[in-house]
């Protein structure tokens, strides 16, 4: 009861005191209010990226694995070594369908940029992918309108396109795009089918401006001797290490590697996208936090400069309260809860001058401001006061009452 | 009658670096309740120090200070607030009001720290500032108050909290004569009341509205004389001592 009082007190006080010096008050928060803007937008940002990270991420199946020449990480100084591998080629994918036995289903898959025209409409830098009928097994897309392609279609290499969503809108804005021809190198091809809008890989770019045609139609167009890429649907995540090792020593006796030799190919999964992901936004995180840390150490230096003035200033007001009866946590907490809130009047700034910037940042980089990110500048601005406040709150707090009265 | 406060033999030393200054030598001191003390000596006499011990402000370097019964040298600095919270009431001489607070909240100020309810305060404060003549004035700030009434806000915050000793460090010392002489009869006044005071001052006339004069040379205890004035009338001792 009587620490209530005694809370109630200090709090009436602190806004009186900074209501008293409310210029000073406010310049005092300015770095605290940098340090709570750059741990909010820091926040937004890093939420923002996983957000949208977690989204792409989606289209990619958890349990899908991609055999491929480059693996998807690299240190610089190995692309050499990559670059002069073989070639993935068709008969590698027609191999893991024939021998391999754990996985559900294998879709080789070669791309090229190309682009699209109907009519007089077209559409530059076309991600062009020759695939087959498995892929809707393989990838999490959906189709829009029409259908997918056939076995017998992919088989066959019959010129039939799905459009991504974006290009299918480019060409043909409302109108009904199945059944109509479109051009890809001159090439003619039915759109049969649309798919679902897929969105943008991390806001950089999207994944609806392609268009799916049949493998087999895809190296008559541009030739049999082409790096191609295998998707694996393994069909369990728990069955991911088994497929890996059944696939590399498939790879292996195709490529005929003796033991000695390292794998000449990569097996990539998302896995490893989402381990580099983690890392890269551990390191931004990392020296973002570290950023925001200084400017909140700065900050909250300035705060405890202040609250040595304020203390120094109302000496004679300790002095009074102490010969009053005041117990020493009473001053304490009085010089604590004036700091305290004066960082959280930063910290409402902090957050109030970063939402819109958020919303500016948002338009290069998707961001996201969750209330916690809010609770969580306001606290840490509120616990910068308390800590920076309580060197001059408990020199406060000692003070003889005798000396501190006669104060002028 | 009771005693109140109880000092035997205090002393006390300030280590100044080169010399150690033995501000109070040998005090001895027993204190009723319902006494109208004057403490009266030169500047640098020790007067300053013995009121700081008395009012728990400070604790004596040797010797006994019993407060109703408590040991006061043997007390640490949360327990002496709590005794000067509840047993004193100070009246100073630069009346020490809190210039930011008006005369309610000042006169409020102790009873927080007693942890009373807001509205209990607000009652008891309201009812002091009455009881010294100030009930219109409540809401006022120390610099829209005069030095006399000033004072007077300091007295009711020293009463609030009902406390066993009301001590006035020279209280009129920064009053005209005539707000000094109001501030005298506000303490005879409490006196009648059965209070007990305890005033510090080098003025002779301010000494003589008391009942017992002590006074302080040198960190010792020069005299201490009983006066019995109580049957001149306040008219007529104002007179005398004007």
């Amino acid at each position: 009861m009587l620490f209530l009082h005694e809370l109630r007190e200090g709090i009436r006080i602190a806004f009186e005191a900074i209501r008293a010096n409310k210029l000073r008050s406010v310049l005092t928060t300015v770095g605290v209010v940098i340090g709570i803007v750059s741990v909010t937008l820091m926040g937004t940002a890093l939420e923002g990226m996983n957000r949208a990270f977690d989204e792409s991420i989606e289209s990619i199946g958890a349990d899908v694995l991609y055999v491929q020449k480059f693996p998807w990480f690299t240190g610089g100084d190995d692309w050499w070594v990559y670059r002069n591998r073989p070639d993935i080629r068709m008969e590698h994918a027609s191999a893991l369908e024939r021998y391999s036995v754990i996985p559900q289903a294998v879709s080789p898959a070669a791309s090229a940029m190309a682009g699209i025209s109907f009519r007089e409409r077209s559409v530059e830098g076309v991600f062009i992918s020759g695939t087959t009928h498995r892929y809707t097994e393989l990838s999490g897309t959906d189709i829009m309108l029409g259908r997918f392609m056939t076995q017998a279609e992919s088989e066959s290499g019959r010129p039939v396109v799905v459009l991504g969503s974006e290009v299918a809108e480019r060409l043909f804005g409302v109108e009904n795009p199945i059944g109509q021809l479109v051009k890809i190198r001159n090439h003619s091809f039915r759109v049969i089918g649309v798919l679902d809008r897929q969105g943008s890989f991390l806001g950089l770019f999207s994944l609806d401006n392609r268009a799916l045609i049949p493998i087999n139609r895809f190296f008559r167009m541009y030739g049999q001797r082409r790096d191609i890429s295998i998707e694996v649907k393994v069909g369990s995540i728990e069955m991911i290490e088994e497929a890996i090792e059944e696939i590399r020593g498939i790879m292996r006796r195709e490529r005929r590697l003796e033991p000695w030799e390292d794998d000449n190919f990569a097996i990539n999964q998302q896995e490893m996208l989402t381990n580099t992901f983690a890392g890269i936004s551990m390191v931004i995180g990392g020296v973002g936090f570290f950023i925001t840390g200084l400017a909140l150490f700065v900050g909250g230096i300035g705060i405890m400069n202040i609250t040595f003035v304020s203390v120094s200033e109302r000496t004679k007001e300790i002095g009074i309260r102490k010969s009053l009866g005041a117990p020493g946590r009473s001053i304490l907490m009085q010089f604590l809860m004036e700091s305290a809130f004066i960082c959280l009047l930063g910290g409402v700034l902090g957050v109030l001058i970063a939402y819109p910037l958020s919303l500016i940042i948002d338009q290069v980089i998707p961001t996201a401001m969750p209330v916690s990110i809010v609770i969580i500048a306001l606290t840490i601005s509120f616990l910068v006061g308390i800590i920076s406040g309580f060197l001059p709150a408990y020199r406060a707090s000692r003070m003889d009452p005798v000396e501190a009265i006669r104060h002028e | 009658m009771s005693n109140i406060i109880k000092i035997r033999n205090i002393s006390k030393e300030y280590n100044m670096g080169v010399e150690i200054v033995h501000a109070l030598r040998d005090v001895s001191l027993d204190l009723d309740k319902n006494e109208y003390v004057a403490i009266m000596g030169p500047s640098g006499s020790g007067k300053s120090t013995l009121m700081n011990i008395l009012g728990c402000l400070d604790t004596p370097t040797t010797g006994l200070y019993e407060f109703n019964g408590l040991n006061v040298g043997k007390m640490n600095d949360n327990e002496l607030a709590r005794i000067r919270n509840k047993e004193i009431g100070f009246v100073f001489q630069t009346f020490n009001l809190l210039a930011r607070s008006d005369a309610l909240h000042n006169v409020e100020l102790p009873l927080i720290y007693a942890g009373v309810s807001s509205g209990e305060r607000k009652k008891r404060a309201k009812e002091a500032l009455e009881q010294v003549g100030l009930g219109d004035r409540i809401t006022h700030k120390p610099n829209e108050l005069s030095g006399g009434q000033r004072q007077r806000v300091a007295v009711a915050r020293a009463l609030v909290t009902r406390p066993s000793i009301i001590l006035a460090d020279e209280p009129t010392g920064n009053l005209d004569s005539k707000s000094g002489d109001e501030i005298l009869g506000l303490f005879a006044e409490l006196h009648d009341q059965g209070n007990t005071i305890i005033v510090v001052t080098h003025e002779e006339y301010v000494a003589e509205h008391s009942r017992r004069i002590l006074r302080i040379k040198d960190g010792l205890v020069e005299s201490d004389i009983r006066v019995d004035n109580s049957r001149i009338p306040n008219g007529v001792r104002e007179e005398l001592t004007s």
